[in-house]
């Protein structure tokens, strides 16, 4: 055995060798027999395709054959794997492996860079299809022990920089070997991100909606180019079109980027193999609906140190819950058929897949399939078939263990890639682990030696008192110190038939035979692990949508539903009704009167309450992951129903103030901003659900101070425009463009295809309305003439401080106003803001609404809408119509909402008091029949979090007890989205 | 020199513009009598078709209507309306900025860290489009807090109808203003850190550097102080009690330690400012009769798990412990806001506050916050005749509409840059019509 381990010894050094025709000089040319058959072992040839007792024959760094009975040439070295276990080498598809990330590009000024600092390339820098990995590969030694260690053979590597990256390569860990053998492929596959590159500061794209715009157009692009329109050679577009055949990995990171990745590359043709966030068991569904292959990491967070209650109370109930659900994702993506690889991507140490591997599978995660996501799945996802099995002609990329790879107590002992041995623990460190006894001088001891292979550790005792001693166990000896009080007596040992024998040295030096004889392995010891086992049985805390405290378990459910004698706001001609009774079904207001009877409704009383119609928010900024775009001054091509986020808390808080429906706007870092998203606050649901059908085309202008950056910084002064005469030729040059554009599109001729002019195209057709941010009226009028001049007519200004200096002009030219209530004084352009405004342009015929911008402010739109009747003195009726019908009306959805109407859907709110009383409360909200918010429910709900809090807490206090590792408690931070936010 | 001559030139003409002002009322001369109006007293006490009377710039008689009692000079029959105390906003910082975002007109915020000596009452301006904003919303008392730093520096009551700072000062120097540390900091996200919050090490640091600097402080004002310290020196008020200490602090462990450090210190007038979890200590700051200055109540939930409806729930947990509350200003664009005073404590009322209590907050109970109730906050004889009728509620928006205003027995004006140019263009649009 250990003559065996030599010779292996040599063989891989040996095998540190060139390719075969580089000459020689350090010798003479020898071949060698590198035939290894490896007998009597479990072999999983695949993970379903077993074989007991076999024979797996490797030769020149690939299996020849794997079988029960496999003949073995004259002169094969043979090792026999009596007990041993043989698993294919695993195979990472996410890895920077040999790829060193670039360092950011250093700035020349403090100026903002808006164009492309390359030429001959893609107009954006982020978009850099033509880097190829492999030029800049290096093989990385310590990296690739730490993988092989954990059972890698294969990884496939690329550079983590850019949007586009470029081709990666698939690389076997043989650290024994030169690039020309172990780089399996050098175009293995195509990397995508929605995260720029460090190696510009090109500004553009500055959020994720931009970087999916980008993406888009650059598609759009490569096929153009493709077809030779262009007159210019590019580089990116090149290498994105020659890169097409391979396989798109996509870095999404969470389970909402991964539906976000998936659209943008369902719209062209192409299904991404997606990089997850370990979060996909929170939306399942959606995920499972993308059909897209997954590369999952398992970096699960450490539980919370709850120990002090003061800090643990700013932890929130998503956090704690995480902590619990997280070993369940590769569980319940498994059982929902998903085909997943796993990665070590987001491990903070190699080390630790094994430990989290091993908590999911004692979460639920079948065996088998963590082997499948380990090879062959991995294997086939990036089209190989000679890595990932056994098979014959493929890789000899393979791990010997004493066991079940998954279990805990199992050691790995060789980690073979491409023929070539990696020893990780050595396989003929003997196994003395165990208890053994012995006494000298009459005096009895016990040894407990404990761990793996060359780490085995001895602790003595006498009797129950430890007894300082030092132990070691190297090339089969055994060395035992004991220290007695200063006085030291050693022992040297090997392992014997029934223990330990040896020779003693006491104190003064004399020697004397010795031995130690092995205890039977203590079967109580066993049980009461077993019951260990059991008692800490997984709790799964189950799944809410979205998964946080206030989240929903089950979702509301339209219900025929009579609510009885209340007082009812129309908000239509018939005014205020008392004592007025409402009928709801499927989702519609089907009947307005008095006492009327639904049998088998459910009947709410509302006597002495108020019914409304749901509040409209025509600018919010709630439920969404990015507001701004600011990397060009127009962004027509991005939309905000591409970053829709179902999870913002805001949005329930905004049902419990009253909201059904919003607009969430782009925000107002530029003239021409993004497309809107216009959402019913659909709690619980997901994004797509949440988004009108048939949804009214809205996009987001902006004028003033934020367009032209006046309070940006003293360095942000590149970009056009910087005053308002340069923010006016900006809306021209891209009208006129638009209109060019459409012109050629319209005539048939070819044409370049750019999301940009399409989406002012659908403006100048009449298809997509403005809403645009204004504060001073000389650009409120300057807009307007723009329109007039391109024949058509802003729909909405927001905001619109100034608009009663102008409302004789709005009122002409047929456009909306979206105002604050009474906001001014943040900046210059509002030091003319006053709180009569919307009374002005009410009176002057404008069609006013008040709205938020706010997260906090939104969820208090009657209070705003109330302020009319102080300020300016509007009637009750008409105040509450400017959160009602008259925002639904300047959103195109007063078809369906805003009133209290036979017909239109049933969004409504019932409050405790006159709504637009300081002292009411909305008490319930629904939208289409479904009751989203309910007040009783919400107290039940806030005894539900308290009690799922503690049992959380107290799990986790376990965990600390029980000698897990936490982390620090940490809070939560939940971003503030307003018209001003950037991203990154 | 040129240059500047063309900014100032240009700056006169932007801000020249705003400052046309209403000219602050003259010294009552003649004697009122308010009669028939539902007197809100501000400490608690409603009187229904009431006789309020004031002279000589105070009040000389709070009473029923029904007293058969001569009334004295011009007698304004208000029937049906409703008559308060001039509302008072705390931790406020008016007129240190007119325009947030332009830099030039922000002045609540010095350079240093500790800058007890810095007062917020030089920079007030007296005659700030923002504050005389407030009056036609009942807002007729504030103070003026600076900002920044862990000493932000010293506060001073103002009454908001004055020609010039020292007019307006009803209270000056009342107090410093202290930002205790938090015991939480947040990652730095711009070096690839997590943003989320986590427990911050330095915190007993900063501590420490608080007590030091007191300690020093009142080692110096115990000494000969042949060389003067001017931060020292402006710390005396805190030790002879002569000066409030207003800690800006929230968290349990941080309230505790902030209450007890400033005690050891021997600084006994104190208010706690923000002071979220203070139910949680409310014992210790009832043992010591120290108030709590709450946050607007319109602001988000600070935690995703928190009741959507706990900032506005935040003085009912608070009085229900029987503590002492006033209403902050301080947090986006404060200074407008500052005139939705009313209706935060209308909020508040709406969850589970008493009206008349919650009218306390910015009336008799600010008035205490501030130190200056024994001249001002409530519909008491003797004190400032600083008060308003109001058509309705004067919590709620819609009733919220004054016919009169005085402050000191002044008639003053509830006119504004705003009512000037809403009633130009209200001319414009409606008169065309």
């Amino acid at each position: 055995m250990r003559k065996l381990f030599l010779v292996l010894m040599l063989l891989s050094v040996s095998l540190l060798q060139a390719q075969d025709y580089f000459p020689t000089n350090t010798g003479v040319k020898t071949t060698k027999n590198t035939t290894v058959a490896f007998t009597n072992a479990k072999i999983y040839v695949t993970p379903t395709n077993i074989i007991k007792k076999g024979t797996l024959l490797v030769k020149d760094g690939k299996i020849v054959s794997v079988g029960k009975s496999v003949s073995i040439p004259n002169g094969t070295k043979t090792v026999d794997l009596e007990g041993k276990t043989i698993y294919p080498s695993f195979i990472d598809l996410y890895s920077d492996f040999g790829v060193k990330k670039p360092k950011r590009a250093s700035r020349n000024n403090r100026r903002p860079q808006y164009d492309a600092g390359r030429t001959g390339h893609y107009w954006n820098d982020h978009i850099r299809p033509e880097t190829d990995a492999s030029l800049s590969f290096a093989f990385d030694n310590k990296k690739a022990k730490d993988l092989v260690n954990a059972g890698f053979g294969v990884v496939n590597t690329h550079m983590q920089d850019g949007i586009v990256r470029g081709n990666g390569l698939l690389v076997a860990l043989n650290s024994s070997s030169s690039d020309g053998y172990r780089i399996l492929d050098k175009r293995s596959a195509q990397y995508l991100s929605f995260n720029k590159s460090v190696l510009s500061r090109q500004v553009y794209p500055d959020s994720k909606m931009g970087s999916m715009a980008l993406l888009r157009q650059m598609y759009m692009d490569a096929d153009w180019y493709a077809a030779g329109n262009a007159n210019n050679t590019d580089a990116s577009l090149a290498a994105l079109n020659n890169n097409k055949g391979l396989i798109q990995i996509f870095e999404a990171g969470s389970q909402l980027d991964v539906l976000r990745a998936d659209k943008v590359g369902d719209e062209f043709g192409i299904q991404y193999t997606i990089l997850g966030g370990g979060d996909e068991f929170e939306k399942i569904n959606d995920i499972k609906e993308t059909g897209a292959k997954m590369i999952i990491p398992i970096n699960f967070r450490k539980a919370y140190d709850v120990s002090n209650p003061l800090l643990a109370s700013y932890i929130s109930l998503s956090d704690m819950r995480r902590w619990n659900q997280e070993p369940s994702n590769l569980s319940v993506l498994s059982k929902n058929g998903i085909t997943f690889a796993l990665t070590t991507h987001d491990l903070k140490s190699v080390a630790s897949f094994h430990k989290n591997l091993q908590k999911a599978i004692k979460y639920g995660f079948d065996k088998t399939k963590a082997l499948e996501a380990l090879t062959t799945t991995p294997a086939s996802m990036i089209g190989k078939s000679d890595i990932g099995n056994l098979n014959a002609g493929s890789h000899a990329n393979f791990i010997i263990t004493n066991g079940d790879i998954f279990d805990k107590g199992t050691t790995i002992y060789e980690n073979w890639v491409q023929g070539d041995q990696h020893v990780v623990n050595d396989i003929n460190v003997e196994d003395i682990t165990g208890n053994y006894a012995f006494s000298i001088d009459g005096k009895s001891f016990d040894l407990s030696v404990s761990g793996k292979g060359a780490k085995q550790s001895g602790s003595l005792k006498s009797g129950d008192d430890k007894v300082k001693s030092k132990f070691s166990f190297s090339a089969g000896w055994v060395q035992l110190t004991i220290n007695d009080g200063g006085n030291f007596s050693r022992i040297v040992a090997q392992s014997s038939a029934n223990g330990l024998s040896g020779t003693y040295y006491n104190v003064n030096g004399t020697e004397s035979a010795w031995s130690a004889s092995k205890k039977a392995a203590d079967k109580k010891d066993t049980k009461k692990d077993k019951k260990k086992e059991t008692s800490d049985a997984v709790v799964v805390m189950p799944v809410s949508y979205p998964n946080l405290g206030l989240g929903n378990f089950t979702q509301p459910k339209q219900e025929t539903t009579l609510i009885k004698n209340t007082t009812v706001w129309t908000g239509e001609d018939e005014g205020i009704l008392k004592d007025t009774d409402v009928l709801i079904k499927d989702g519609k207001i089907i009947q307005i009167g008095k006492n009327i009877n639904a049998k088998r409704a459910k009947v709410i009383d509302g006597t002495g309450k108020h019914l409304t119609a749901g509040i409209v928010d025509e600018h919010s900024h709630i439920a969404t992951s990015a507001v701004n775009e600011s990397g060009h001054n127009s962004t027509a091509e991005v939309t905000i129903e591409d970053v829709v986020n179902p999870n913002d808390i805001n949005i329930y808080r905004n049902l419990a103030g009253g909201v059904t429906s919003i607009q969430i706007l782009h925000g107002s870092a530029n003239p021409i901003g993004g497309r809107s998203a216009i959402i019913k606050l659909k709690w619980g649901e997901n994004a797509d659900a949440m988004i009108y059908e048939d949804t009214p085309k809205f996009i987001k202008f902006a004028l003033g101070e934020n367009v032209k950056q006046s309070n940006w910084g003293e360095n942000e002064t590149v970009r056009f425009p910087q005053t308002r005469m340069g923010t006016e030729q900006v809306f021209v040059d891209y009208f006129q463009r638009a209109k060019e554009y459409d012109a050629i599109k319209k005539s048939g001729k070819p044409y370049r295809k750019d999301l940009e002019l399409e989406t002012l195209a659908e403006i100048l057709n009449k298809e997509r309305f403005i809403s645009c941010h204004s504060y001073v009226q000389s650009e409120i009028n300057m807009l307007m003439k723009v329109a007039e001049s391109f024949n058509f007519n802003i729909n909405t200004f927001t905001h619109i401080l100034e608009g009663y200096k102008v409302a004789d002009k709005m009122k002409e030219h047929g456009v909306g106003g979206s105002t604050f209530s009474d906001w001014w004084a943040y900046k210059f352009e509002v030091v003319d803001a006053i709180p009569y405004n919307a009374a002005i342009m009410h009176d002057a015929g404008v069609t006013v609404a008040i709205n938020s911008d706010d997260r906090e402010m939104s969820r208090r739109l009657n209070q705003e809408a109330a302020k009319t009747v102080k300020y300016g003195g509007m009637t009750e009726e008409n105040a509450w119509k400017m959160v009602t019908i008259n925002p639904a009306k300047l959103l195109h959805i007063d078809d369906k909402v805003g009133s209290i109407k036979e017909g239109k859907d049933a969004d409504l709110v019932l409050w405790s008091d006159n709504p637009l009383s300081i002292y009411t409360k909305a008490e319930k909200t629904m939208i289409e029949g479904k009751l989203f918010f309910d007040i009783d429910e919400d107290m039940k709900k806030r005894a539900a979090i308290k009690q799922e809090k503690s049992k959380l807490i107290n799990m986790m206090l376990n965990e600390k007890m029980n000698g897990g590792k936490t982390q620090a408690p940490k809070k939560k931070v939940l971003k503030n989205f307003t018209c001003e936010t950037k991203q990154y | 020199m040129k240059k500047y001559k063309i900014v100032s030139l240009v700056f006169f003409f932007l801000v020249g513009n705003i400052i046309a002002q209403q000219t602050p009322a003259p010294k009552q001369t003649t004697a009122f009598s308010i009669e028939g109006a539902t007197a809100h007293l501000g400490n608690g006490k409603v009187i229904e078709n009431s006789l309020i009377m004031f002279n000589d710039g105070k009040i000389t008689f709070v009473g029923s209507a029904l007293m058969k009692i001569a009334r004295q000079g011009k007698v304004i029959n208000a029937n049906g309306k409703h008559v308060y105390p001039g509302f008072i906003a705390t931790n406020g910082s008016l007129g240190l900025s007119e325009v947030d975002a332009v830099r030039a007109t922000r002045d609540f915020d010095e350079v240093g860290n500790m800058l007890p000596h810095v007062r917020s009452i030089i920079a007030y301006n007296a005659e700030s489009k923002v504050v005389e904003s407030l009056r036609m919303n009942g807002i007729l008392m504030s103070d003026t807090s600076p900002r920044g730093g862990t000493i932000s520096g010293t506060s001073s009551v103002v009454q908001l109808d004055a020609w010039n700072w020292e007019d307006a000062a009803v209270k000056m120097d009342n107090g410093i203003h202290i930002n205790w540390p938090g015991s939480f900091t947040s990652g730095r996200w711009w070096l690839g850190e997590d943003p989320a919050l986590k427990p911050d090490k330095n915190y007993p640091k900063n501590v420490q550097n608080i007590k030091d600097y007191f300690t020093n402080a009142k080692r110096y004002l115990a000494g000969d102080k042949s060389k003067k310290d001017l931060p020292f020196e402006a710390t005396k008020g805190l030790f002879d009690g002569s000066q409030k200490l207003y800690l800006h602090v929230s968290g349990h462990k941080e309230i505790t330690e902030a209450v007890n450090v400033s005690k050891e210190l021997g600084i006994n007038n104190l208010v706690i400012v923000h002071g979220d979890g203070a139910e949680k200590v409310a014992d210790l700051l009832l043992k010591h009769d120290i108030p709590v200055i709450v946050d607007r109540p319109h602001s988000v939930p600070n935690n995703e798990d928190d009741d959507y409806d706990l900032p506005f729930r935040t003085a009912k947990i608070l009085m229900d412990k029987g503590l002492t509350l006033a209403i902050g200003m301080e947090g986006q664009f404060e200074r407008m806001h500052t005139r939705n005073l009313p209706f935060f404590a209308g909020t508040y009322a709406a969850y589970g506050v008493d009206k008349e209590k919650a009218l306390q907050m910015i009336t008799g109970n600010a008035a205490k916050v501030l130190g200056i109730d024994s001249f001002a906050g409530t519909l008491e004889v003797g004190k400032d005749a600083t008060l308003f009728i109001s058509e309705g509620d004067a919590l709620d928006m819609r009733t919220n509409i004054l016919t009169h205003a005085f402050i000191q027995g002044r008639t003053i004006s509830l006119e504004s840059h705003q009512t000037k140019l809403w009633k130009r263009y209200d001319s414009k649009i409606n008169g065309k019509k």
